[in-house]
């Protein structure tokens, strides 16, 4: 069972993939959630920008991930998200925890979820909410 | 105690010394805010300024200051600045279709606005046709979309060109895009004097901060100054280049990186410039630039007067320029997008109405107003009106726009634009050393020192020594969004390419071919682009068939993923 906090060296189990799909080049989150979460313990790996799913499907599977946070600011999350998803489930990866941040609006939460995105993160979230929320939902594999 | 009469013999600096003893004794009984006092970009700044601060900073009323319209420009770059003309109130609007697009832009102009400006969204951004895999999900999202000259004449339709002046922000493909208008112009008998408008084109910035590029970095900035050179040359009245530090302050800058990368990045187009064997006074009267306001209402003031006087310096001094034209940095600001936040969005009309303030106090050529709903999805008409009004609140009925530079001679002021400008100068010292910006760029110089004031700011958030109202201080439960917002639906991706489709299918295929062999040839030659690139949109070349001939020969540009 996930305790609610843990510790950096039991953070360091969880690999972290932080992912930039399609076009988007708003990579300022994208890069301060990475070193947050590599400074809070956590095994971080991040994709770089302009990956198509089919990339971030591989890099998920290569390096057998917990987390994926994926960060899309364009509004292509639709259309993105629910690809990389299906890929990543299909390659036998049924427990990673999926993330979304970015300029997602409210209307599109709902879809996401039943697309299988665990958690929506819009600007102004505290990067220790994040944390948290990894701490509590991330895979104990 | 009453503080001692002011005494003849008494010099500033004593009655300072008495002042800040009296001082430290009231501080004792109203101790000050347990915070830092510090601006936005965390620069320590005093409490109070006078004549002995701006000596210790070696403040010299005519070298650093003296008259509007003249050397240095710290003033601004007109005699009579919004007397004789307001700034430019310049609304960016693209989104959906060029139809689309184009109805926003007649109702602007129609509500008073001044000048036009295009957003492009990613796969234009990025080179890529509507109909392209690669665009997937993202068409007419962030911008509109322009895969031919067809959606260009479609997005000006009914708007005359020689009258209005048209900015485009787009660089990977910029020169394909300028094309698409020098065409445009050219077919509908526009004079190339009367052709107007401004270019972003700064490639350096893309690799730095908004990351949207094309080819590796040499090619990409051959291309920019193939549009300077043809530009020189053929469009007298168009701005070649805007210089832009907006993206850089957005990824997360303080305003002296900003202000220091955006200098350095014009010197590098002015540097190459020159190596292409032009005159300096020929072509620097046309780069204009582009600068954030934030929120840290003085540090932004002093930003732009010190933007102003450092520029004028090194065009005449390091570059020997000697028409004023070369001189003067002529800017258009925007309000800061990473300033709004969704959290209780109607208060962000008021941090808007203060960076706008600011732009003005700092003597900006150009503004864009931000609109409230900006942080949640591409603004209605409605919160782009209340963004425009208030441009026009400030210049009609708050009185500032009498005053040319009214915040001159403010002991702050001053001492603020000397500390801003002389840490710029030191980061544009390292940048030489390192061999120019170019050079910078290739070595992720600038790009790392961005991230690490993004994360500094990101922690002093979470800690809350910096504060945003209604995000990580007085936060209140929210109901329902009051507003609307604009939603951009999938259909767009597909009419767009039904288009280019029926576009493909009534162009004639051999003039494209040879069209687009021209532009290979020109690029495997080394020559100007620019010609054989108007040849190939002419005939109705796609955006990315041009692009895709080029990256053919230059190959793409890759970043690492490093955070």
């Amino acid at each position: 069972m996930n305790q609610t906090v843990l510790t950096a060296p039991q953070r360091n189990r969880i690999r972290v993939l932080i992912a930039k799909p399609g076009l988007d080049g708003h990579d300022r989150g994208a890069k301060v959630i990475a070193r947050a979460l590599r400074d809070a313990g956590f095994e971080v790996i991040y994709t770089g920008l302009h990956q198509t799913p089919e990339m971030i499907i591989q890099a998920a599977i290569q390096e057998d991930v917990h987390v994926i946070g994926i960060s899309i600011l364009s509004g292509a999350h639709n259309a993105l998200v629910p690809e990389v998803i299906q890929g990543i489930r299909g390659a036998g990866l049924n427990d990673t925890l999926v993330l979304v941040g970015g300029i997602i609006p409210e209307e599109d939460f709902e879809g996401l979820r039943a697309a299988g995105t665990a958690m929506v993160f819009t600007p102004g979230t505290a990067l220790e909410e994040i944390i948290n929320y990894i701490d509590k939902h991330a895979p104990s594999r | 105690m009453m503080p001692a009469m002011a005494n003849d013999t008494k010099t500033i600096a004593d009655r300072r010394k008495e002042w800040d003893s009296r001082l430290a004794a009231n501080t004792k009984k109203f101790p000050e805010r347990p915070v830092r006092f510090t601006t936005l970009s965390d620069m320590e700044v005093p409490l109070l300024c006078t004549p002995d601060d701006l000596e210790s900073v070696g403040f010299d009323f005519e070298k650093d200051l003296g008259f509007p319209g003249e050397f240095p420009y710290t003033r601004g770059v007109q005699y009579n600045m919004y007397r004789g003309k307001l700034w430019t109130m310049r609304q960016f609007a693209g989104f959906s279709s060029p139809t689309e697009t184009n109805k926003r832009f007649k109702l602007l102009l129609e509500q008073g606005q001044t000048g036009l400006s295009t957003a492009f969204d990613m796969p234009t951004l990025m080179g890529y046709d509507c109909d392209s895999p690669k665009a997937k999900g993202e068409v007419g999202k962030c911008g509109v979309s322009v895969s031919s000259l067809e959606d260009m004449e479609e997005l000006f339709e009914g708007i005359p060109l020689g009258e209005v002046t048209t900015s485009m922000t787009i660089n990977g493909p910029a020169i394909v895009i300028l094309a698409m208008y020098y065409a445009m112009a050219e077919k509908r008998g526009v004079p190339k004097e009367k052709v107007k408008g401004t270019l972003q084109n700064d490639i350096l910035k893309e690799y730095i901060a908004q990351k949207e590029w094309l080819f590796p970095i040499a090619p990409a900035v051959k291309c920019v100054i193939d549009t300077i050179e043809y530009g020189t040359k053929h469009y007298p009245n168009w701005n070649t280049v805007s210089i832009s530090g907006y993206h850089i302050r957005e990824a997360g800058a303080t305003a002296v990186q900003e202000l220091a990368f955006t200098l350095a990045d014009g010197m590098a187009y002015v540097e190459e410039s020159i190596k292409r064997g032009m005159d300096v006074d020929e072509f620097a009267p046309r780069l204009s630039f582009f600068f954030d306001v934030h929120n840290d209402f003085f540090e932004e003031i002093a930003k732009f007067r010190a933007a102003r006087r450092i520029w004028a310096h090194l065009m005449r001094d390091r570059y020997g320029a000697k028409s004023p034209k070369s001189w003067m940095l002529r800017t258009h600001a925007q309000t800061a997008g990473v300033s709004l936040t969704a959290q209780q969005p109607m208060n962000n009309v008021v941090r808007v109405a203060v960076q706008a303030m600011a732009g003005v106090l700092g003597g900006v050529n150009s503004l864009h107003t931000n609109s409230m709903d900006e942080t949640l999805a591409l603004p209605t008409d409605e919160a782009v009106m209340v963004a425009l009004r208030t441009q026009q609140v400030i210049a009609e009925e708050s009185g500032v726009a009498n005053y040319a530079d009214p915040l001159g001679g403010s002991y702050l002021v001053e001492y603020l634009t000397k500390k801003v400008e002389t840490e710029a100068l030191e980061y544009i010292k390292k940048i030489d050393e390192m061999g120019g910006m170019i050079k910078a760029v290739e070595n992720g110089y600038p790009q790392a020192e961005i991230g690490n004031s993004a994360y500094h700011f990101q922690r002093q958030l979470e800690k809350k020594e910096k504060v945003m109202v209604g995000v990580n201080r007085y936060q209140s439960e929210e109901k329902k969004r009051a507003f609307e917002t604009l939603y951009i639906d999938r259909s767009v991706e597909k009419r767009q390419s039904e288009r280019l489709k029926a576009l493909k299918s009534k162009r004639d295929p051999l003039k494209v071919q040879q069209a687009l062999s021209s532009v290979k040839l020109a690029a495997e030659k080394g020559e100007n682009l620019m010609p054989s690139i108007i040849g190939a949109v002419s005939v109705y070349s796609t955006l990315q068939e041009v692009c895709d001939t080029l990256r053919g020969i230059y190959g793409e540009y890759r970043e690492e993923g490093k955070f």
